[in-house]
């Protein structure tokens, strides 16, 4: 049988490896996008397997809320993106300086 | 009976703002009928009232016709008190006022601001109304700062010069001083009897008297004697009593019809009058009636010596009148106050006189003061010189005028005092009546005898002034000459003032000398064989010799005693005084505040510290905020880890 | 070792090595595709846990919708990766330190002393006939109908928002303006002219 643990641990691991990915890939907006998609899924696997194993279908739909939020949040992301670059010419985290005190 | 005592202070109050408000559209004519119609109105009403109180003995008035505002503990109400006391000076206030309205025709004749004056001492009339018959301490505080207030508006009514301005200025200002103890006296009053009521406040006398109060640490004080103080240090103000007497000769600036109608016959006294309605209190404290007689008698005697080197015609009747008020207050502080209303009824009619005969000149001459470009006046204005003469024997007191009998009953009442400071008093009012005389002569000298100073071109001009100038003149000089004999014997040493003003039987210095009242005639008779009289006719002969015989005595005297004269001349000083002090003190204290205190320590240190304070502190949080993305996550995940950490182990 | 067991360690170990290369990868198009196989897999977990539902929506909705949405924007951008790659070797301590700081925190936080199988105990399989889409769609239009609604509108909002942003108006482009071409009336074409007629000259 899979305990719970194995379920939270495979979100933590994959937290933690998106977490690396924020660390190692610091000047590429487009993978910072892609490890905070990672985060939200290892926040997910959380959420599933607490419903599944507490028996209480309120986690599904947590995970639900939040898909669609992150969908959203994605669509939204990207178009910045996508303005950034015709302004900039450069995705380049490091030129993204302008709320500097 | 309320709506009469009512219709008093309320008409000349509605001729006031009618020529006030509508002086355009009534025009010059319509404003002082008005004006007068009101204060006749007033006056007439006020005899009738003296008939139903005092004639006819009608029961004393005492009741509230307004209630202003009640809280849970004091009303302040608008109320009358109408004896014996309050009759008087309501006749003789609006009688002064009806004359000086119907002179001020005459003399304002050409001025700009007609209407605005007609106004102006109409709700004068009103507010000097409102604080003789007021029945609470706050109904007098109201009529005694509206008195104050037209009295500035009216000293500064030619705005335009810079000095009736300072004067103005002056005078309010000095008369704050006064008003700020007149106020603490009230705030003691209502503090320790929880009323504002005359009656109410004197059925408390003796419990105030039995009070002691800290007013410094350490030292018991009779609540009494502090309130007296208080309420006199406000009298002292308005009564223009020494070191408070610098604002009266300056108000001389002021119109000579107001100088008559305020600055001599009525506002003034309202210090004088004010005390004696306090009598109950005043008889309390033998404290405050020595500090009374001791700073009336110093008023009284040093204030004439200034009269002496003025030059300034109105100037001279105004030492007069600080002079006599200063008689007033000896009366006060021995506790003759019948003697001292009896010398401001008196007094009110012979130097309203004075200063509408002075001002008849001043008019003749177009507007000129200075008693050195007069002189033989006589033979152009014998109507004006006859009333001058009566007012100034009524003043130096000679036998049979109305001066002679207040005054004398002043000096017979100090004689028989034993007060502390009463004997100091009498010898200084004794050689008081001698400077009186002196300067009173010296200035009718000057002015009516000797050789015409005046250039040709007033001394072409010169003519006797109109009708409704003179008219106030001779119905002045009338009550001047006669009111003495008629009034001494019922309102001095009679029972006149029973239950208005309250005399300790052993301060009762009136009731001693009437001991030897045996009426008029005995009374001349009796001055006599007083130094009084003979000090009077000493003065007047020395005035007539140096200024009439040998006026080159009089110059010579000037450079011999150059330091005295200069002495005199600038008032011993206390205008210098209060600038350098006072004025300067005052101005270095603010200014020292200002860049000290709200430039350095408000502005610098707390206004513009805070936000320096802020600006470093946000300088340096500033550098936290790299902008870069990477570091706010990076604090976010540090900041999870620590909160992970503690939830671990904790 | 149960079927199951060796199942998930499958995918979960397929899903790993994913994300690993995904933020290894140097090139976005690579890294876009690999994120693709750790969704997969995680669906399939979920799948596993009986979540059928969401791990179909998983597949349906990331992979075949925003990640596509990545892949596009990331062709339709050229981008140099070259200079993106700056650093990685220097970051790499610092980042696999808090990575495995964080993931030994929360291991220890979620491990098998909490919630292991003597803690929480694994739950009984759901019987036959039971639709995990059914029981997600009871609740979500009835207790949770309210958020389900402000979903709706978050989307709606994400739309405007995408298309705001990324609108961008060409000057000089030549376009009809249907509203305006209805909105014409007969003055503002046609001007009357009334003159008087002419001789005809020869």
């Amino acid at each position: 049988m899979i305990a719970l643990s194995d379920y939270l641990i495979l979100g933590a691991v994959l937290f933690g490896i998106s977490l690396a990915g924020i660390f190692l890939n610091r000047k590429n907006i487009l993978i910072l996008l892609m490890c905070i998609e990672l985060m939200l899924l290892a926040v997910n696997i959380n959420f599933v397997a607490f419903s599944r194993f507490m028996d209480d279908i309120g986690g599904q739909v947590f995970v639900f809320f939040i898909l669609t939020v992150a969908a959203a949040e994605a669509a939204i992301g990207l178009a910045l993106l996508v303005v950034l670059f015709r302004n900039k010419g450069s995705i380049n985290v490091a030129d993204l300086n302008e709320m500097k005190g | 009976m309320p709506y009469v005592y009512l219709a008093i202070p309320l008409a000349p109050l509605l001729g006031a703002i009618i020529a006030g408000l509508f002086g355009r559209q009534i025009g010059r004519a319509g404003a002082h009928w008005v004006t007068i119609i009101g204060v006749a109105v007033s006056f007439a009403l006020s005899l009738w009232v003296f008939k139903h109180i005092v004639l006819d003995g009608a029961p004393v008035y005492n009741e509230a016709v307004y209630t202003w505002m009640a809280t849970d503990a004091f009303r302040f109400e608008v109320g009358f008190l109408v004896d014996n006391l309050t009759a008087l000076m309501m006749v003789v206030v609006t009688g002064v006022s009806l004359m000086v309205h119907i002179y001020t025709i005459g003399y304002m004749h050409d001025d700009p601001g007609y209407q605005r004056f007609f106004s102006y001492i109409s709700l004068f009339t009103f507010s000097m109304l409102m604080l003789v018959m007021a029945n609470n301490f706050m109904q007098l505080f109201f009529g005694w700062e509206a008195v104050g207030l037209v009295s500035y508006l009216l000293i500064g009514f030619w705005f335009k010069r810079e000095s009736a301005i300072f004067a103005n200025l002056k005078a309010f200002l000095v008369n704050r001083v006064g008003d700020f103890g007149f106020l603490l006296g009230i705030a003691a009053v209502l503090m320790y009897t929880g009323s504002l009521d005359y009656m109410a406040v004197f059925g408390q006398a003796d419990q105030l008297a039995a009070t002691t109060i800290e007013v410094l640490p350490g030292t018991e004080w009779n609540l009494v004697t502090v309130i007296a103080i208080l309420l006199f240090i406000g009298a002292m103000g308005k009564s223009a009593q020494v070191p408070l007497h610098v604002w009266l000769p300056d108000s001389m600036e002021g119109p000579t019809p107001i100088s008559a109608l305020i600055h001599a016959a009525t506002m003034v006294t309202a210090g004088i009058f004010m005390v004696a309605r306090m009598s109950p209190l005043y008889e309390l404290s033998e404290v405050a009636l020595s500090l009374v007689v001791v700073l009336g008698a110093l008023t009284a005697f040093f204030m004439g010596l200034l009269g002496i080197v003025q030059n300034d015609i109105k100037r001279v009747v105004a030492f007069s009148t600080l002079s006599q008020l200063g008689y007033m207050t000896v009366a006060l502080g021995v506790s003759a106050y019948s003697a001292a209303i009896f010398h401001l009824m008196t007094h009110a009619f012979f130097k309203a006189l004075l200063f509408l005969a002075a001002g008849s000149v001043i008019v003749a001459l177009h507007h000129e003061q200075d008693m050195r470009k007069m002189g033989g006046l006589y033979k152009y204005m014998p109507v004006t010189f006859v009333t001058f003469l009566v007012g100034t024997l009524a003043l130096i007191g000679f036998p049979g005028f109305a001066g002679f009998f207040s005054k004398d009953a002043i000096i017979e009442s100090v004689h028989a005092s034993s007060i502390p400071g009463a004997g100091l008093a009498y010898w200084l009012v004794l050689l008081g009546v001698f400077v009186t005389a002196f300067y009173s002569f010296r200035m009718f000298f000057l002015v009516f005898f000797g050789e015409e100073r005046m250039d040709d071109h007033a001394r072409a001009h010169l003519h006797e002034s109109p009708r409704v100038v003179t008219v106030p003149l001779v119905l002045l000089a009338i009550p001047s000459a006669i009111i003495g004999w008629i009034a001494i014997e019922p309102l001095v040493f009679g029972d006149f003032f029973a239950g208005a003003i309250t005399v300790a039987p052993e301060h009762d210095v009136v009731g001693e000398v009437g001991h030897h009242y045996h009426g008029q005639w005995s009374f001349i008779l009796h001055a006599f064989q007083a130094p009084a009289l003979w000090l009077a006719l000493g003065g007047v002969a020395t005035a007539w010799f140096i200024y009439m015989v040998r006026p080159s005595i009089a110059t010579a005297a000037r450079e011999r005693l150059g330091f005295l004269h200069a002495l005199l001349d600038r008032g011993y000083g206390f205008d210098e005084f209060n600038n350098q002090v006072f004025a300067r003190g005052t101005l270095a204290l603010g200014r020292g505040l200002s860049s000290q205190g709200d430039a350095r320590v408000i502005d610098g240190w707390l206004v513009n510290g805070a936000a320096r304070l802020v600006g470093w502190g946000a300088r340096v949080v500033r550098h936290v905020q790299t902008g870069m993305m990477y570091h706010y996550a990076f604090v976010m995940i540090a900041g999870l880890l620590v909160f992970m950490t503690w939830f671990m182990f904790a | 070792m149960s079927f199951e067991q060796i199942l998930f360690y499958i995918f979960a170990t397929v899903a790993v090595v994913g994300a690993l290369r995904m933020i290894t990868t140097p090139n976005p198009v690579h890294a876009a595709l690999y994120l693709v196989l750790t969704f997969f897999n995680v669906a399939l977990v979920w799948i596993l846990l009986e979540a059928e539902f969401l791990g179909l929506l998983l597949i349906l909705v990331y992979v075949g919708a925003v990640m596509i949405l990545f892949l596009f924007v990331v062709m339709m951008l050229d981008i140099n990766t070259a200079p993106m790659r700056e650093g990685f070797v220097r970051n790499l301590p610092v980042g696999l330190f808090v990575a495995l700081l964080m993931i030994v925190e929360i291991a220890l936080v979620v491990g098998p002393r909490f919630f292991g199988l003597e803690v929480v105990s694994s739950p009984a399989p759901r019987p036959e006939g039971y639709s995990n889409t059914g029981a997600i769609g009871e609740v979500l239009y009835t207790e949770y109908v309210y958020a389900f609604e402000i979903a709706a509108v978050i989307l709606l909002a994400a739309i405007v928002a995408a298309i705001g942003l990324t609108l961008r108006r060409r000057k000089g482009v030549k376009y009809q303006d249907i509203g305006r071409q209805l909105d014409v009336r007969r003055e503002d074409r046609v001007r009357m002219v009334r003159m008087d007629a002419e001789k005809q000259q020869d």
